[in-house]
């Protein structure tokens, strides 16, 4: 194909050619996370993409495919190339997956921006990957067909070569130049699943040996000449202001180069520019600020626990309304569970702390961002600067994990970053996030009360189910707040209100109080809280019916819940081993369906040391076609110790008085190895339906499968989180 | 400022800085060996985990004052030992990795354990490694990979 120069150079070039799916794209903002698939396939015109900007086939034989999403663990700087180089029929062994920079080419086909987010990167783009790698090898058997005087379909390809009659053969790096002249065809016929040969394999990620030996570069580890180290010093409580500031001390330090302050979304910090990452640090500590708290709401979890309380006392709006929940009324108090959730604060934490590297030049900017929203970032950073977003060339760098910490929607990191290049205009600054900032910095899972009235019935089946959640929204005050239909943020009831289990009345309301605390998605979302709930109480049901709780779950399904009916008879066969666990030792079941992915789990718990010990885990998944059931089973392995968190001792942000009490990973302790799974085998319901999302279906289910098993131990019930004493 | 003499992955190495800065930045900042990472800056997380004298040590919590003649070891000079050759395949062989950030902190702590410990068990293990978190909770595979390469490192 075309030689590619540098990225900027395709970059115009695809805009100019696409303008009309530009204009498309920009009105796509409005698609988002959560309307169904028929409003999306309204309102997103089809696109054609343009080979050339995904796929480059050099001289050398390597094949350079852009990856449209960012890499941060789950695997798609892998799979997205295996699924255009299957149909491309090109040489795996050289294949090279490149992170795209930000342009409107790489927005994701349905939400319409580029970003990662709602494990949709597989489920949206392998269409999309599928005709790309169809109309590349077209292109290329064309260019050969033309060569050889032959017909296109007198050719087969294998490995990166051209066959034809007669023991003729081309390789794809010979082809590319004459290729790129073709025009690329209108449509292509895709392989069917039997001839697929990298879809469905087991395939080893690309990026193993650059994380194994020091030489991958993170955005946390961009280095350009004549760069200076930023750091900011935050307000202690979100929103304050600064009455005065001393830095005297703080210049005196050799290498500190600058001192001001920078506006935030809200409030005002201290910006510190200095040579070198220490220095700034150092510097930071020396600050004397005044900060002005007036008018500025002090958060306190205890007061906000006793104020959510009141709240789910009562009905909120009304979520989901079926048959008659006053049955409830009429029921008597011994065939009840009521019971009361809380969840905390959850920081995601992820293991590279945040950070963005701009340079500005007055009519351009370059930034390096490992960031999960890419059209957003690039648009603020020139926001920041008065530029136009296509004068901001944006570069996507591979990211120490995220789980929406990336995904933020008004991209605060790279404002700050964007705040001090402006004002060091020329010099390349690289903002670095302590972890003391990231703990402490909000935008967190938000805290949580559910209350649940449950009528139980003759036959142990839930009767009757009055579900009241109170959470602050995420999409309030947000770009996505106009998804928020009739007052309800569905990000907020989801696997709650459209749960799968067959009640004939129930409801769910939503109270959605506003507090001066900065939340956002967590891997999963709101599945994070509702599957707990659900899960548990669907659990406490089965013990009281005396039944096997997959049986139990089975009765109490939909039957068109066909996924989880599926997994879950899957899960039942491969968890033989509940039948024979040592004494000591019980099993724990959860199941629950998030973004389209059905997932049930079984633990092997015992109590160790007052905390849970999961011996194994067994987990079945539908995810329609596994494209790398390699990379499937790892995010299993990983999303349930993920999901982890929230169990821990150590596991809550709390507030006192509007400050974070916790500062670093001492406070807020997240699993670690003693704490996952000893052993995780994962089995995939075999499946040629369109692949379904897998970076966060594996979260919801451990928790709840692991306080399942420990009830069976201590006949307690876990409604409150963190899981402090077992 | 001043002037250190530092011995890392074999090689002779000066650099000129602030005596408290902690070993981590000066690998980092100083010596542009990144594949030692920055995660919390108080020893929790096992991100910045480097060999000093053969001991799998937190740098980013050791002043580079602190040193001296000890020889320091990075991930980027790790295959030269037949034990962390052995330790980076079997990650390999595993796939073990995901996002990668804590993988190099993981590493070091593994070929000192398995330098100590040639055959752990998963006690051993969970102690040794206990201090390295993962975000992306690779630990099952970290167990297995640690197991693979015991064998193949015997």
């Amino acid at each position: 194909m075309r030689p590619r120069l540098k990225a900027t150079d395709d970059l115009i070039l695809n805009r100019r050619s696409f303008l009309e799916v530009t204009t498309a794209a920009a009105g796509g903002l409005l698609v988002s996370l959560y309307l169904d698939k028929l409003t999306i396939a309204q309102q997103t015109p089809p696109k054609v993409y343009p080979p050339d900007a995904f796929v480059h086939v050099r001289s050398d034989g390597k094949i350079l495919i852009q990856v449209n999403r960012l890499e941060f663990g789950q695997g798609v700087q892998t799979s997205l190339p295996m699924i255009l180089a299957d149909e491309m029929d090109a040489d795996w062994a050289q294949v090279i997956g490149e992170l795209a920079p930000a342009a409107d080419v790489y927005r994701d086909p349905l939400f319409g921006i580029q970003m990662v987010g709602g494990s949709g990167s597989i489920a949206h783009s392998f269409q999309q990957y599928r005709e790309l790698g169809a109309k590349t090898r077209a292109m290329l058997v064309a260019a050969a067909a033309n060569r050889w005087k032959l017909r296109p379909d007198q050719l087969r390809t294998e490995n990166s070569i051209v066959y034809g009659p007669n023991n003729r053969l081309a390789m794809y790096a010979d082809l590319a130049n004459d290729a790129a002249k073709q025009p690329v065809p209108q449509a292509v016929t895709l392989k069917s699943p039997s001839q697929f040969r990298l879809i469905g394999k087991k395939v080893a990620r690309l990026d193993s040996r650059s994380k194994c030996d020091g030489s991958q570069m993170f955005g946390l580890d961009r280095d350009l000449p004549g760069m200076k180290i930023a750091v900011v010093a935050h307000p202690p409580v979100f929103g304050a202001g600064i009455k005065s500031v001393d830095d005297r001390e703080a210049r005196t330090l050799a290498g500190v180069r600058d001192v001001f302050q920078i506006p935030l979304t809200k409030g005002t910090a201290v910006a510190i520019v200095a040579d070198r990452f220490w220095t700034a640090k150092q510097a930071r500590d020396r600050l004397r600020i005044d900060w002005d708290l007036t008018g500025v709401e002090r958060p306190d979890t205890a007061q906000l626990l006793t104020r959510y309380k009141q709240l789910a006392a009562t009905p909120g709006t009304i979520a989901v309304n079926r048959g008659d929940v006053k049955a409830l009324d009429r029921t008597a108090r011994a065939n009840q569970i009521v019971a009361e959730y809380e969840f905390p604060y959850l920081a995601h934490a992820p293991m590279e702390p945040l950070n963005t590297t701009i340079r500005f030049d007055g009519d351009k900017a370059e930034a390096w961002v490992p960031s999960q929203f890419q059209t957003m970032d690039q648009m603020a950073i020139a926001e920041v600067l008065g530029l136009k977003p296509e004068k901001v060339t944006f570069h996507t760098e591979f990211a120490g994990g995220g789980f929406g910490r990336r995904a933020v929607t008004d991209s605060h990191v790279q404002r700050e970053a964007a705040a001090i290049a402006k004002r060091l205009r020329g010099t390349p600054i690289k903002l670095i996030w302590t972890r003391e900032d990231d703990i402490r910095g909000g935008y967190y899972r938000p805290m949580l009360v559910h209350r649940v009235e449950i009528a139980v019935g003759p036959d142990g089946m839930p009767a009757a189910w009055r579900h009241v959640i109170v959470v602050q929204s995420l999409l309030a005050g947000s770009p996505f707040a106009m998804l928020i239909k009739d007052g309800i943020d569905e990000t907020s009831v989801e696997g709650a209100k459209d749960t799968h289990y067959n009640i004939a009345n129930f409801q769910v309301s939503l109270h959605s109080p506003t507090v001066n605390v900065p939340v956002l998605w967590w891997r999963s979302v709101g599945h994070t809280h509702s599957a707990y709930v659900m899960e548990t109480l669907v659990d406490e049901l089965a013990t009281r019916a005396r039944l096997d709780p997959i049986a139990y779950r089975r009765k109490l399904l939909k039957p068109e819940a066909k996924k989880l009916h599926d997994v879950l008879e899957l899960l039942d066969q491969k968890s033989g081993w509940r039948k024979t666990l040592p004494a000591g030792h019980a099993a724990g079941i959860a199941c629950h369906e998030s973004f389209e992915t059905a997932v049930a789990c079984a633990v092997d718990v015992s109590i160790e040391n007052k905390r849970p010990k999961i011996h194994r885990a067994t987990v079945a998944v539908h995810c329609g076609l596994a494209v790398n059931p390699l990379s499937v089973e790892s995010q299993f392995q990983g999303g349930l110790g993920f999901g982890l968190t929230q169990l821990m001792a150590r596991g809550a942000i709390t507030l006192k008085d509007g400050r974070v009490e916790q500062r670093n990973f001492d406070g807020y302790a997240p699993p670690y190895i003693i704490d996952a799974p000893m052993a995780v085998d994962v089995h995939i319901v075999p499946s040629t339906d369109p692949p379904t999302g897998c970076g966060e279906p594996p979260v919801p289910v451990i928790s709840p499968a692991v306080v399942n098993a420990l009830s069976k131990l201590t006949r307690k019930r876990y409604r409150s989180l963190p899981l402090v004493t077992v | 400022m001043a002037t250190y003499h530092l011995s890392v992955n074999g090689s002779r190495k000066t650099v000129d800085v602030d005596p408290s800065t902690p070993l981590l930045w000066v690998l980092r900042e100083e010596l542009k060996l990144t594949g030692t990472k920055f995660g919390c800056g108080i020893s929790a997380c096992g991100a910045c985990t480097v060999h000093v004298d053969g001991v799998a040590t937190r740098s980013c919590v050791v002043p580079v004052s602190l040193i001296g003649e000890r020889p320091i070891v990075t991930i980027e000079g790790i295959a030269n030992d037949p034990v962390g050759r052995a330790v980076q395949h079997a990650w390999v062989e595993k796939d073990v990795v995901q996002c990668g950030y804590c993988q190099s902190g993981q590493i070091m702590s593994a070929v000192a354990l398995l330098k100590a410990t040639p055959s752990p068990s998963d006690q051993n293990i969970e102690e040794s490694m206990g201090g390295n978190l993962c975000r992306c909770a690779t630990y099952v595979r970290i167990r297995e990979a640690i197991k693979s390469a015991s064998q193949q490192a015997r």
